[in-house]
């Protein structure tokens, strides 16, 4: 970035920063002074940086102390062009120019500026947010305190290939950097701490460089398999003129993204002859549905070959009530397959084997011998080493690097090609099976959700099945769900539209939940959806500030505490490890529940100017607290229900 | 995946029981236990953790409540589990206990039918 400016920019807050500098200039600097020219002439040219340090201290210097064109206004524009909705933040002064240039020269609009009370909600909101809206929100952060406040949020997002467009602010010229805490907030390499599990990342020095990272930043963050990407803003480049010379060049480049990448035709034509030949195929479906398109198209190459689909459900990939949905009969169906598709699986390995964790670890093939797998993933284009989110090597007899939702219509037309009419006939014979299973599945998931119906604590089946009840004739979604309700959503809702599940957190980082519903709730906010969350008690409590920005900015969003008083998983170790050492449990509850005292989340909630009651132990008293809720959510408020649960 | 795993261990719990099903007669009688006694071993020593308080099952383990499942098998996967549950030696489980257990979960209730909620 240029040096030659009007004015220094550190000489900040005016009078009593200059002053206080003045008085610690070197005698040496402060001998200096009275050898300065005439402030007429001082304030023509820019000086030698040699003679910076003399300038800094110099009364007499007349410079300028205003700009009406600092580098943040454009760097507001390049956002702008990038069609940014949101900027979630936690406001620091590294990033100060483009905060102010945000919410005064871009008018606080595309991007609008979210208040945040945590890096990590920032990320997750916008992480969930994609999900939902299918383009990225941008998150401003310090890049040293504010990136590493959003470590764990950003692993999560790299973890499940979601794109977040990260903004870092930073001071590199150490000449230039406030005494004191601008220091403890700078760093050379911000990006250092995040390489392993981002996918780019660019620290520009000038206005241009920046303009053309940041349209590079958003077209590689969008190609799958797409991931963050960070951008470090310097403080000077934003807070700084814009240099004539530097003016007359800068032009936002155009973006255009790339095509995502299909799969090879010879392996889409063999892929096509193993699932036409199979007798008992299987598709199995993890973060396959980029967009709503992915659900239509898994739909069409289900129904060309009536095969049952098994959904993971990574993103939303397949409607809960089509009869080919099997999910409820994975394993039998793995078990019994002789063709098994993979789309986007995060874990190939671990669906076609099962591993007993024990004291002697132990896993087994859960395929027949001869089982032909194919892989249709985007992942298999960029791994990175250091943190091992890859999983066991699968051993596959077809593997595509590519996108599956790109590939699927290829693969769906030669599966129609390739079907004969004998095939066609097995294929709806197969159809007639998968739909008696379907319906068979579906009455068991009722039978099941009526055990335990008038338990209290409630169970989570009588949760699911009250919460359903209440927004069944709305265009609903549910944003998150944390904390493990044993898949009740999936087994009693009717799931049929990209945005109504929106997969989990990727990398298994608690803390996620919360923000992701409220970003996912606030990507729904326009579209007039009703977005309910099942809410984890120990996830909410790592960043419980994100509740008072729902209600802050409004964002209309139910929230449901599936409140089982403990990080219930960390109880289930702690019980394995006792019971294998033979110590009993008693002892189990010692830092794993979250009892004595019991969190009253309600008055958490009330506290952050959000709706709530609670705790409700009595399931019949589910329903009217959910009415008395969503009123509240349907006028475009958040509010929260605290109910006491079973622990899974 | 999680639902998958989740179903798989269900089902491959449930088949194991039933495939202990076919012992003599004598060894399916258990020891006389006490349904309430069962109940505050059955919290003491984490079966709800898994199972739900009142055996309903879950995500993490299957019901076991209403499911009429005879001694020997039970107890037998008790002491040598052969999923993803925890074993219980006699150490950590006397049998005495394990007997109040089963005669806890045999004491659940069949769920109630037709519940207007779930057939929607």
């Amino acid at each position: 970035m240029s040096r030659k400016r009007s004015v220094d920019r550190r000489d900040f807050l005016k009078g009593a920063a200059v002053t206080g500098a003045a008085a610690l200039v070197p005698d040496a600097v402060a001998a200096a002074a009275p050898q300065a020219p005439p402030a007429e002439a001082a304030g023509q040219a820019a000086r030698p940086a040699a003679a910076g340090a003399v300038r800094e201290a110099d009364p007499l210097v007349e410079v300028s102390e205003t700009t009406d064109r600092p580098g943040g206004d454009f760097m507001v524009d390049v956002l702008k062009s990038l069609n940014i909705e949101y900027v979630a933040s936690n406001p620091g002064s590294s990033f100060r120019g483009i905060h102010e240039s945000i919410i005064n020269y871009g008018g606080n609009a595309m991007p609008e500026f979210l208040t945040c009370c945590h890096e990590e909600s920032s990320v997750a909101m916008a992480h969930a947010y994609f999900k939902a809206e299918g383009k990225p929100m941008a998150v401003l952060c310090h890049g040293t305190v504010g990136l590493q406040h959003a470590a764990m949020a950003i692993y999560n997002a790299y973890c499940d290939r979601v794109p977040v467009y990260l903004l870092a602010g930073n001071s590199l010229d150490a000449t230039m950097r406030r005494p004191g805490v601008e220091w403890a907030h700078s760093v050379q390499d911000a990006a250092s701490m995040l390489r392993d599990f981002i996918k780019w990342d660019d620290n520009p020095i000038s206005l241009p460089h920046f303009a053309e990272s940041a349209v590079r930043a958003y077209k590689i963050a969008m190609t799958p398999p797409m991931m963050p990407v960070l951008i470090v803003l310097d403080g000077g480049l934003q807070e700084d003129p814009i240099p004539p010379d530097v003016a007359s060049r800068l032009r936002v480049p155009k973006l255009t993204l790339a095509a995502p990448p299909q799969g090879d035709s010879g392996a889409v034509a063999e892929a096509a002859r193993l699932l036409v030949d199979a007798q008992n195929p299987v598709v199995v479906a993890d973060r396959l549905a980029r967009t709503p398109a992915g659900i239509t198209r898994l739909v069409e190459l289900a129904e060309a070959l009536q095969a049952p689909v098994v959904d993971q459900h990574g993103r939303m990939n397949f409607p809960s009530r089509h009869p080919l949905n099997q999910s409820e009969n994975a394993g039998q169906l793995i078990a019994n397959a002789d063709v098994i598709l993979g789309l986007e699986l995060t874990d190939f390995w671990g669906t076609v084997h099962a591993f007993r964790d024990a004291q002697h670890r132990t896993s087994r093939s859960r395929i027949r011998p001869g089982t032909r797998l194919i892989s249709i993933n985007a992942v298999d284009l960029f791994v990175k080493s250091n943190f091992q989110d890859f999983q066991r090597y699968p051993e596959v007899d077809v593997a595509m690097a590519a996108d599956a939702e790109a590939t699927l219509p290829a693969l769906t037309e030669a599966v129609k090609r390739l079907a004969t009419d004998d095939r066609r006939r097995a294929f709806q014979e197969r159809r007639a099976r998968l739909e008696e299973a379907h319906g068979r599945a579906r009455q068991a998931a009722r039978n099941e959700a009526a055990h335990a119906w008038e338990a209290s604590p409630i169970s989570t089946g009588r949760l699911a099945a009250e919460l359903w009840a209440q927004i069944r004739n709305d265009d609903w979604a549910l944003v998150s769900e944390s904390g493990n309700t044993s898949g009740w959503a999936f087994r009693l809702w009717d799931f049929d539209k990209h945005y109504q599940h929106l997969g989990d957190s990727g990398g298994a980082g608690v803390g996620y939940g919360a923000p992701a519903a409220v970003g996912g709730a606030l990507a729904n906010k326009k579209h007039g959806r009703l977005s309910v969350n099942i809410q984890g008690d120990g996830d909410f409590l790592y960043a419980p500030g994100v509740w008072w920005t729902a209600a802050h900015h409004r964002i209309p969003l139910l929230t449901v505490m599936h409140n089982n008083r403990a990080y219930h998983q960390e109880v289930m170790h702690i019980q394995r490890m006792a019971n294998r050492h033979q110590r009993g449990i008693t002892r189990a509850n010692i830092g794993t529940t979250i009892e004595d005292p019991n969190v009253d989340f309600a008055k958490i909630a009330q506290g952050m100017g959000v709706h709530a009651e609670g705790p409700i132990t009595n399931p019949r008293d589910l329903a009217p607290a959910f009415q008395r809720a969503l009123a509240v959510v349907r006028k475009g408020e958040p509010a929260l229900v605290d109910v006491v649960t079973q622990p899974r | 995946m999680k639902t998958m795993m989740a179903a798989a261990a269900v089902l491959f719990l449930v088949t194991a029981v039933a495939g202990a099903q076919t012992p003599a007669p004598a060894q399916q009688t258990a020891p006389a236990g006490n349904a309430d006694s069962g109940a505050k071993v059955w919290k003491s020593v984490g079966c709800w953790q898994c199972h739900g308080y009142e055996a309903q099952g879950g995500a993490a383990g299957p019901r076991l409540a209403a499911r009429n499942l005879p001694w020997t098998g039970f107890s037998a996967y008790v002491r040598r589990p052969a999923n993803q549950m925890p074993l219980y030696t006699e150490k950590a489980l006397p049998t005495a206990d394990l007997a109040h257990i089963y005669a806890y979960v045999q004491s659940r209730p069949a769920p109630p039918q037709n519940i207007p909620l779930l057939l929607k």
